[in-house]
């Protein structure tokens, strides 16, 4: 198979379908009268109608947990799922930072506008247009329904709320709790979905894992999950099926994502004709605590409102890198972006941030403990894998208990993982996955192109574009579950109920026994390697060849070794135990099997594209300073990969940029 | 059980009161008896009514006590489905830890007092019963030790009960309910030690 | 970052369901880096089982920083491990650092009745969300909101509503309990709640419903022991029982509650 790989071109990889577009949005209208527009002509339903129609929600996160508690209050019949023992550990609950929103209670020129301008510039110009001022427009609404719910935001001694600022941007528009935002968001969604539970609205599975869409005639109609308790695979048949099941950072292995975060859901409705959206674009976090070592199982995010105060810098000089920071004098200290960027500093956007510490790391001035790489041309060297975030300065003026009191927290986790005290030494940190922008293809009305499944949140691809700015990832999974879904979903299901269906319907069987056999495929294979040394390996290969920086040469490699590794995997994996039972390697090595065809896909998709853009990194598509090139005559629009064993088929949805013009990204 | 514990460490503050007037001598101290167990509150009372209805009072708190304490018991019991192969505490006090079976040797102990005290009285004068029993040196240790049952069953009850009943309500608060309790305790200790062992030494009595 | 390693020998609790009787197991775990986590000295535990056919230990653990509140198990008799550690931690946030050499841990799953085990160390905390149904939550639907700065919050309430709001319904505090009462988690919900403004015109009808169901959910009774603040991952001071006994006192006095 090497000598194949070897002698491929990107185009051996897949093939080109025809164009898709969004049909949902009016494109005519100015852009401030397309949501409004979009209210006014979806379809409603009845309020006494709406008992009598069944949406399956799958995830209970910002996006997932929001949309079952607003369908819920709305009167339809949901049913939630989550593969956690409660609803309330979702792991939107990880997210530290905060929530922006266009409420400019700062008085510094903030808008719906601005906020719609700096998200798609953010996203390097390569999300639409519509979705992304939409997402701006209900973003005010959401910290009014949030306090309402009595999510404890930071507040000022007034009483009122407070702001801060956040990478990417120039005004204080993000909202937050601690550093435990997105866990107070979470908890005001759980109880505003736990609040329905006991209405009886909404009725609650957890330990769920959904393995398979149920498909007829060409709509979603259901859901295989299996009970992780029992192992009983049950169908479960509705309406409409949502899907907010979030990202799939963790094809990686390391990411910031939880052990159990997957793409099994997504993949499934790929698999069953869902459009995947630009795959490729995923989201390396600057500020992450290093790897410590080979038994590393995850990495942990420092948020990166820590860059507010905190000055990365790398010692000039290589032999520096193991003395004790505080040693080394200015003079001999590079604060890199704040020499590079002057006019954003340490809140340049997070691609950009992260894509600096490698170079700096590449050049030989990381610091922290040495550890062994292997380049393309496989060759071991020793690398040192950290740089500096440094609040010698802001404790010198906040003092010691300022800087506590903002991020007081998170130092206290950094003391913990590390056993270093962050108000000593300054801390180390390198780049981690953290989110993906790519996500199943959907329309304005956050529709896929299978009729009757939505997918909201970071399970979707839609309004980040090649990038996400800080603070965004809460806001659209909030915004998707309280306020937009709850107001589109209804133009679909008031054309229901469609016909029931039973255990016996011809398509819910065989979901079932494809699920089935799945299972007792994997249980049967009882090779020689454990699931997550396999899925580590994976991780290696994804993170060297479509990590921070990409090549073609890099990519047709990792998808060669991907495939192997596949073929490995079916050979000679051991599952132990059995279905019928709690089997957490059972789990593990499904969703594992979904990956290992994700990260091909995601390969192939970076290989297409052979532009830089936000997190995307060509190495061959950059500017003479090393900065991102866009390449917005070949690439602006949207790649959306439809399933086809093999060779994957691309449908290009163009991007249309009306109310905002084209520019290259400038940060300096 | 906070309120009725309450009642009950206020009933004790006043029994300590009224053994305290030992050391006013044999005449003070039987007129004081007489007075509560005969002439109290009359005429409101008819002559020896006030006494009856004050032990009816203590006795149902006690027995109130007695009964929510079993409740809390059983629900402990039922709650509980298995036992840790290993056990570390961090916060608990012994005396928190020992409420239930301090609780369970204090209403034994009471009942022989009560049975000494009370009910089958060695001598007509209170003085004089109380100076004969505690002259003896094992009765008196027997006594301090129990009181030291007491005052580790009264110093969690004493913070536990204001918790209850809501005052503990900032760190501030729980240390001002803490200091508190052990100054009960301590007094209550002192209080009811302090007679005994003054007829023991032969000052009193 | 230290590069030490240690051994060191587990006693795991087997179970293989929540119907037949479990018992605790030693492993020898070799070369445990002390920069792991206590997870990750699990899945290395795990990993060798694998290897030889075994039956992996099953544990619940999701975030693995310390916010999901999933992960959670008994070590050396305290729940995360607080005893070994100096600071107020989640199991996944427990660092092998924290050991020596040839230490014996024994470990075991949260033990109370209405946390039932489901195999080996993962138990079943439903019962906590059914105490959320019950109330704990402010009744308000989605689109229903006023302004968010219509009612302002004195920043003190604000913080102690979000310190009792930190809650990450690990359940350590019912698995820490001698009367395994849910009092912490439930109180913790009702502060939070009844230091808004929002939280006010169900503050007592709340309160009734949520210590209702506590009850009938066969958590014991609280006797003021402390131990569950002592363990609380999040640090919830014991305070806030007593601002529900507060306020469960005054809602016996009102007519609002049912």
């Amino acid at each position: 198979m090497d000598w194949v790989i070897d002698m491929a071109k990107p185009e051996d990889f897949f093939t080109v379908g025809a164009d898709i577009a969004d049909t949902k949005a009016n494109t005519e209208l100015p852009i401030e009268q397309v949501w409004a527009d979009r209210q006014f002509h979806a379809a409603l339903v009845n309020p006494s109608n709406r008992r009598k129609l069944t949406v399956i929600i799958v995830g209970t996160g910002l996006a997932g947990g929001a949309a079952a508690a607003s369908l819920g209050e709305a009167g339809y019949n949901v049913l939630n799922f989550c593969y956690q023992d409660s609803p309330r550990r979702a792991h939107s609950i990880a997210a530290q930072g905060g929530i922006n929103a266009a409420k400019n209670y700062r008085n510094d020129n903030d808008s719906v506008h601005r906020l719609f301008y700096d998200t798609v510039k953010g996203g390097d110009y390569r999300a639409r247009e519509t979705n992304v001022h939409r997402l701006a427009e209900v973003s005010a609404n959401i910290i009014d329904q949030c306090v309402a719910q009595g999510v404890p935001f930071a507040r000022e001694y007034g009483g009122l709320l407070d702001n801060r600022s956040f990478g990417g941007v120039q005004v204080q528009r993000t909202f937050y709790a601690r550093g435990q935002t997105g866990q107070q968001l979470l908890i005001g969604a759980y109880q505003a979905l736990e609040r329905q539970v006991d209405a009886g609205t909404v009725q609650m599975f957890t330990r769920h894992e959904m393995l398979e869409l149920i498909v007829v005639d060409g709509k979603a109609r259901g859901i295989v999950t299996r009970d992780m308790v029992t192992g009983e695979i049950e169908a479960f048949t509705g309406d409409a099926v949502v899907l907010a099941t979030g990202g799939y950072g963790n094809v990686f292995f390391l990411s910031t994502n939880a052990m159990g975060c997957n793409n099994t859901a997504a993949w499934r409705a790929h698999r069953k004709g869902a459009y995947f959206g630009n795959p490729c674009y995923t989201q390396i976090h600057p500020t992450c605590i290093p790897v410590h070592g080979e038994t590393q199982s995850k990495l942990t995010l420092m948020s990166e409102s820590l860059r507010n105060d905190g000055r990365i810098w790398v010692p000039k000089n290589p032999e520096d890198a193991t003395k004790d920071p505080r040693d080394i004098p200015e003079e001999d200290r590079d604060y890199y972006l704040e020499r590079i960027y002057p006019a954003f500093g340490n809140l340049v956007p997070r691609d950009i941030a992260s894509r600096q510490a490698k170079y700096r790391c590449d050049e030989g001035l990381g610091v922290g403990p040495a550890v062994t790489e292997i380049d393309l041309d496989g060759n071991e060297k020793q690398v040192r894998r950290g740089v500096y975030l440094d609040f010698a300065e802001a404790i010198s003026r906040l003092g010691k208990d300022g800087v506590a009191a903002r991020y007081g927290n998170l130092f206290d986790m950094y003391a913990q993982i590390t056993g270093e005290d962050p108000y000593e030494t300054p801390m180390r940190i390198y780049p981690a996955v953290h989110y993906t922008m790519g996500g199943l293809w959907v329309d304005y009305d956050l529709s896929s192109n299978i009729p009757g499944l939505y997918v909201t949140g970071e399970a979707n691809f839609s309004d980040h574009g090649a990038n996400r700015l800080g603070a965004s990832a809460l806001m659209q999974g909030l915004a998707d579950g309280y306020f937009v879904l709850p107001n589109t979903i209804n133009d679909y299901l008031s054309k229901g109920p469609y016909p029931a269906l039973t255990p016996e319907s011809p398509e819910v069987k065989e979901a079932v026994d494809s699920v089935k056999a799945r299972i007792e495929q994997l249980l049967a294979i009882d090779g020689e390697r454990t699931v997550d040394s396999i899925h580590k390996e994976l991780g290696t290969i994804m993170w060297e060849y479509c990590g921070m920086e990409r090549t073609e040469a890099g990519l047709i490699t990792a998808i060669g070794k991907i495939r192997e590794l596949r073929e490995e995997f079916y050979k000679n994996v051991k599952v132990t135990g059995e279905n019928e039972d709690f089997n957490q390697t059972l789990e593990r090595a499904g969703r594992l099997a979904d990956f290992l065809e994700l990260g091909e896909l995601m390969c192939i998709d970076a290989l297409h594209r052979r532009e830089s853009c936000g997190g995307h990194f060509r190495a061959e598509s950059q500017t003479e300073d090393g900065e991102a090139l866009r390449d917005d005559e070949h690439f602006l629009y949207v790649g959306a990969w439809e399933y086809h064993e093999g060779k994957p088929i691309l449908h290009k949805e163009p991007l249309i940029y009306k109310a905002i013009e084209l520019k290259q990204r400038s940060y300096k | 059980m906070a309120v009725t514990g309450l009642f009950l460490i206020f009933f004790l503050l006043f029994h300590m009161y009224g053994n305290l007037k030992m050391f006013l001598g044999q005449e003070v101290y039987d007129e004081y008896a007489h007075w509560l167990k005969v002439d109290a509150f009359v005429p409101i009372f008819p002559h020896g009514g006030f006494i009856w209805v004050f032990r009816a009072i203590v006795l149902a708190a006690l027995a109130l006590h007695i009964w929510s304490a079993i409740t809390l018991w059983l629900r402990a019991n039922k709650a509980t489905e298995s036992r840790y192969a290993v056990t570390t505490r961090l916060e608990q006090t012994y005396s928190s830890r020992m409420m239930r079976w301090g609780g369970v040797i204090l209403a034994g102990f009471l009942l022989w007092h009560l049975y000494q005290f009370t009910l089958a009285p060695t001598n007509e004068s209170p003085y004089a019963a109380v100076s004969e029993a505690f002259s003896q040196w094992y009765f008196v240790a027997l006594y301090a030790l129990w009181l030291i049952a007491v005052c580790m069953h009264v110093r969690h009850g004493f913070w536990s009960a204001f918790t209850t009943l809501g005052a503990n309500t900032s760190a501030k608060a729980k240390l001002v309910l803490d200091g508190l309790a052990w100054i009960v305790a301590i007094a209550i200790y002192f209080g009811f030690i302090l007679m005994p062992v003054a007829v023991l030494l032969g000052w009193i009595g | 970052m230290s590069e030490n390693t240690i051994n060191i020998t587990l006693r795991v609790w087997r179970q293989p369901n929540g119907h037949t009787p479990g018992k605790l197991v030693s492993y020898p775990v070799k070369d445990v880096s002390t920069d792991m986590s206590f997870l990750e000295m699990l899945d290395l535990l795990n990993e060798e089982l694998t290897v030889k056919g075994e039956e992996p230990v099953a544990f619940d653990h999701d975030c693995r920083e310390g916010i999901c509140g999933m992960c959670g198990v008994v070590i050396n008799g305290t729940p995360h491990g607080r005893g070994s550690s100096p600071v107020p931690t989640t199991t996944c946030q427990l660092h092998m650092r924290m050991f020596h050499d040839g230490d014996v841990i024994t470990v075991e799953p949260w033990r109370a009745r209405p946390f039932p085990v489901i195999k080996d160390l993962v138990v079943n905390r439903s019962a906590f969300d059914k105490i959320i149904q019950a109330g704990g939550f402010i009744s308000v639907n989605t689109g229903a909101a006023p302004e968010a700065h219509a009612a302002p919050v004195p920043k003190l309430k604000a913080d102690r509503a979000f310190d009792a709001a930190t809650c990450i319904g690990c359940g350590a505090c019912v698995a820490a309990c001698p009367n395994h009462s849910g009092m912490l988690f439930t109180a913790a919900k009702i502060t939070h709640l009844a230091m808004l403004p929002q939280g006010q015109p169900e503050r007592h009808l709340r309160i009734k419903k949520m210590i209702g169901v506590h009850d009938a959910l066969d958590f014991g009774g609280c006797t003021n022991i402390g131990e569950c603040a002592a363990v609380c991952p999040k640090a919830i001071p014991l305070d806030v029982i007593s601002q529900l006994n507060r306020d469960l006192i005054s809602s016996l006095f009102t007519r609002d509650g049912k």
